[in-house]
């Protein structure tokens, strides 16, 4: 009997230590980065397409204020309540980061002490980025204003708010393979844009129970994932616009009924605003290439 | 004691009445004010249809259609709109059938009366440069959708 209980707790011990393990933080290798510098020019580009000011300008910022990346935007989730973190260039920011830092919380979703990142940073699209275009990126991103706005904290209950067992969660749903396959260039610059840098999936694509999206169901909407009401579907049959429609909408907002853009799709559009005409074609190119859907997919 | 109670009720029951005849009157005016504002919006997407279907390359570009369009859109965004937003008329008050407009159109700090003139700006802008060609029009245009998009962003309820 005594045999057995040692044996069961050596189980546990053992076991214990392979969740460990398997829920550790994994940045990537010391040198990704080398030789890489970065473009501000290009960076900008990937600044709108990736769309940081959204979620890291000061709530109700405007203009040129939206460049000043202070934080506080608040993610409602059913995990809990996300509050985003300043990333300007400042000591409250990110002013002390390396491009490698960059890299690792966007590719790794984690932080520069080798802790995890909640997935409200959307790093399991961020994951697929070329590593010139996290480079690129950052030294955009150090020629934005400083703010000195300090970060707050999330607001999650247990055991949500536990990081490590975010490691789990990324075993799951942390995967750098396209969700779908692209033909010619255009629809691959529109899939790097839409599975890599703009995340469209995680607001029009539902999710599991565990909070990872479902990908068998990509794009074809969702419950809103931060209030009420329902995000649309966007793959064919679910939306019928034309191309030139898709990549209008992004430019200024317009639907093909000359309604306008609300909500969350408003501060997308502004960023959408930025990008180059053939980016937004892109966009619309490879939305119109997803597989049709027969019927509402989204409830 | 049951004479005090009585009267009381019969206070009640006429203040209640007075309400309820009150609520039917602003119930009009207020669905009378919303039926206005919705055929404003209208007006802004019908006059936005030729402008955006000529920068889509869908229309070929007619200037003077293009400056008829735009000179509507100006003359409508340009209007005082102040009864067509009259207070207590929000969504929560006339419900999600009614309305979507958000309380906060209406509350301290709103900008949407801002935005409404901001849109006013954009609108005569656009009727000045729809007429000088293609690419004229096209700069001009997502100025307008820039507004309409900052009021619709935080003002109004999605319809999703």
């Amino acid at each position: 009997m005594r045999k057995l209980i040692l044996f069961l707790l050596a189980l546990i011990v053992v076991a214990a230590g392979v969740v460990w393990f398997l829920s550790a933080p994994r940045p990537l290798a010391a040198s990704a980065m080398d030789g890489l510098a970065g473009d501000a020019d290009r960076g900008e580009q990937v600044f709108w397409a990736t769309g940081c000011a959204s979620c890291h300008a000061a709530p109700d910022a405007e203009g040129e204020a939206r460049l000043v990346l202070a934080g506080g935007y608040r993610i409602v989730s059913p995990f809990g309540t996300f509050v985003t973190p300043n990333i300007s260039p400042s000591d409250q920011g990110i002013g002390g980061w390396t491009a490698q830092d960059l890299a690792v919380a966007l590719i790794a979703g984690v932080s520069p002490e080798g802790r995890h990142y909640y997935p409200s940073l959307p790093y399991t699209t961020y994951t697929r980025m070329e590593l010139q275009d996290v480079a690129d990126l950052k030294a955009f991103l150090d020629t934005l204003p400083a703010s000195e706005t300090p970060s707050a904290a999330h607001e999650l209950s247990f055991p949500f708010n536990i990081r490590r067992t975010l490691g789990l969660w990324k075993l799951l749903y942390l995967d750098k393979d396209w969700i779908t396959t692209a033909e010619g260039e255009e629809q691959e610059r529109g899939r790097e844009l839409v599975e890599a840098q703009a995340h469209c999936g995680e607001c029009h694509t539902p999710r599991t129970a565990l909070g990872g999206l479902d990908t068998a169901r990509w794009l074809q909407g969702a419950p809103n994932p931060s209030g009420e009401g329902q995000i649309p579907g966007i793959a064919p049959g679910l939306l019928d616009w034309s191309a030139t429609d898709i990549a209008y909408y992004l430019e200024t907002g317009f639907t093909p009924d000359y309604d306008s853009a609300g909500g969350e799709m408003a501060s997308v559009v502004r960023n959408m605003a930025h990008l180059a005409p053939e980016d937004r074609q892109a966009f619309a190119a490879y939305v119109k290439a997803l597989p049709p859907v027969e019927s509402n997919g989204g409830e | 004691m049951t004479r005090l109670s009585l009267m009381a009720g019969v206070v009640v029951a006429g203040l209640t009445a007075t309400a309820a005849i009150g609520d039917s009157h602003a119930d009009k005016a207020a669905l009378d004010a919303v039926k206005a504002r919705k055929a404003v919006m209208t007006l802004y997407s019908f006059n936005l249809g030729p402008l955006g279907a000529m920068a889509k390359g869908e229309v070929e570009y007619d200037a003077e259609a293009a400056t008829a369009a735009a000179g509507n859109l100006a003359k409508v965004a340009s209007q005082n709109q102040a009864r067509y937003w009259m207070p207590g008329t929000d969504m929560d008050t006339l419900g999600l059938d009614v309305t979507h407009a958000r309380p906060a159109i209406w509350e301290d700090g709103s900008k949407a009366g801002e935005i409404g003139g901001q849109l006013a700006e954009a609108a005569a802008a656009l009727e000045a440069a729809a007429g000088g060609g293609l690419d004229s029009l096209r700069g001009a245009i997502g100025a307008v959708g820039k507004t309409c998009g900052d009021c619709h962003e935080t003002y109004r309820e999605p319809y999703n």
